[in-house]
């Protein structure tokens, strides 16, 4: 298959969840309220003791951000799974990694993207300083689609299983671990002056990484669960 | 061409079938009977690839089909018990997100064409939700006409369909052999089908 009709799929599978995102979008917006509250929940509960909430804000809003990615990720294959498109996408002309590349692009517009835009107003309650901020989105930025991509492989395996929410939990989150660490190290590396380049290069080394094999690992996840 | 031979399928502990040997010639079309659980759906699953066979090859153009991968998955439409058919889209966007998800995408006109053709005039922009479990069916049947594919593995068809539907699903299936196509099929119905060119073969 040539290249271009290779792209117009992945673009084809990507509105087609967009679309249904859009007709549906309770879904969507559970995730986003569950990131919100979870969030602001740190700060009424501490109280206004500032220098406590700048050097928790970090770690708190990634592991809100790991958490609601957990919550979206049980539907990003069960659905298909139930009505039988993704038999049909097993047997497509298309690389079913292509499809499942565009899937799992999709799920973070919806479900990450909306999180990295969200992150700097939810961090205003944290009392944290402008460019703090923008290290937070940007580590976010970079950190996101690789929770796409580990998700994707972890919702693969577990597809069809009897509490498979559980089990995707218990199988990805070990693996959020470098994301979180580094995540949240860079938004502190910059508040102590260290500078969070480092920090950020190695996410990016991490989102490379996961896009090289994630597709592929959840490619083989799903074709088992079909069997 | 497609060839099986010395199919073996296992379930469980049990075999569910042995020793399934045959071969499909174009413009042929092979009707699988056999009791509920005799092994109908296994068999067009494994005929498609989703599952490997316990034993046994199956052949395309005298090359094996796991090695033939996409070019295989390129002539080959494979309509199961699932139709695919996404409650919130319109039938209309159904049908053409189904063929493109397939790498056959098709313009607007062409899959209203096919809508009508399966009956679903004036049903073309309600949702899917709303539509009777027959239409949903004559939704998903579309594929036959918007996919240009060599080989239709049918699981089923006429599930919820009506007298009519039933009708135009068989003029559409003999269109397909009579154009050198290829049907394997399952069916506890009669299929009003142009005679000579069935096929029998019976799991027991």
């Amino acid at each position: 298959m040539a290249g271009t009709s290779l792209l117009s799929a992945l673009g084809a599978v990507i509105r087609r969840d967009l679309l249904l995102a859009m007709r549906r979008k309770s879904d969507v917006l559970t995730t986003l309220f569950f990131f919100v509250i979870v969030v602001s929940l740190f700060p009424l509960g501490i109280g206004p003791e500032m220098a406590m909430l700048r050097q928790i804000a970090p770690g708190v809003l990634w592991v809100a951000a790991l958490l609601a990615t957990m919550l979206s990720l049980n539907r990003l294959f069960a659905a298909d799974h139930a009505d039988g498109t993704l038999e049909q996408m097993a047997l497509s002309a298309v690389p079913l990694g292509v499809l499942v590349t565009g899937k799992v692009v999709a799920h973070w517009l919806l479900s990450g993207l909306p999180l990295v835009l969200l992150a700097p107003v939810l961090g205003l309650q944290f009392d944290l300083a402008t460019d703090a901020l923008g290290v937070l989105a940007l580590a976010l930025l970079i950190g996101t689609p690789v929770l796409s991509l580990i998700g994707a492989v972890g919702a693969g395996l577990t597809l069809g299983v009897r509490g498979g929410g559980v089990l995707v939990s218990l199988l990805v989150l070990p693996l959020y671990v470098p994301v979180l660490i580094f995540g949240a190290g860079a938004v502190e590396a910059d508040l102590t002056g260290l500078g969070a380049t480092a920090h950020l290069s190695l996410l990016a080394a991490f989102l490379a990484l996961a896009a090289f094999f994630g597709p592929w690992a959840t490619t083989v996840a799903l074709r088992i669960a079909l069997e | 061409m497609l060839e099986a031979s010395n199919l073996e399928c296992v379930r469980g502990e049990k075999s569910l079938f042995r020793g399934l040997s045959f071969r499909l010639d174009p413009g042929a079309c092979l009707l699988v009977q056999g009791a509920n659980g005799s092994g109908k759906t296994s068999l067009l699953r494994m005929l498609c690839g989703l599952s490997q066979p316990a034993q046994g090859e199956i052949r395309w153009n005298d090359e094996p089909i796991g090695k033939l991968a996409e070019n295989y998955r390129g002539e080959l439409l494979y309509c199961g018990h699932a139709g695919a058919v996404k409650d919130d889209l319109t039938a209309l966007e159904n049908a053409r997100i189904s063929a493109t998800l397939a790498g056959a995408p098709v313009d607007e006109e062409a899959a209203r064409q096919a809508l009508r053709q399966f009956g679903l005039k004036g049903r073309e922009d309600l949702p899917a939700r709303v539509l009777s479990a027959g239409q949903k069916r004559r939704v998903a049947l579309t594929r036959l006409l918007l996919e240009k594919r060599k080989l239709w593995v049918l699981d089923e068809p006429l599930t919820a369909l009506d007298k009519a539907a039933v009708a135009n699903l068989g003029g559409v299936i003999d269109a397909h052999l009579a154009g050198g196509g290829m049907a394997v099929l399952t069916s506890h119905q009669d299929l009003p089908l142009a005679a000579g060119r069935i096929e029998q073969l019976r799991l027991d």
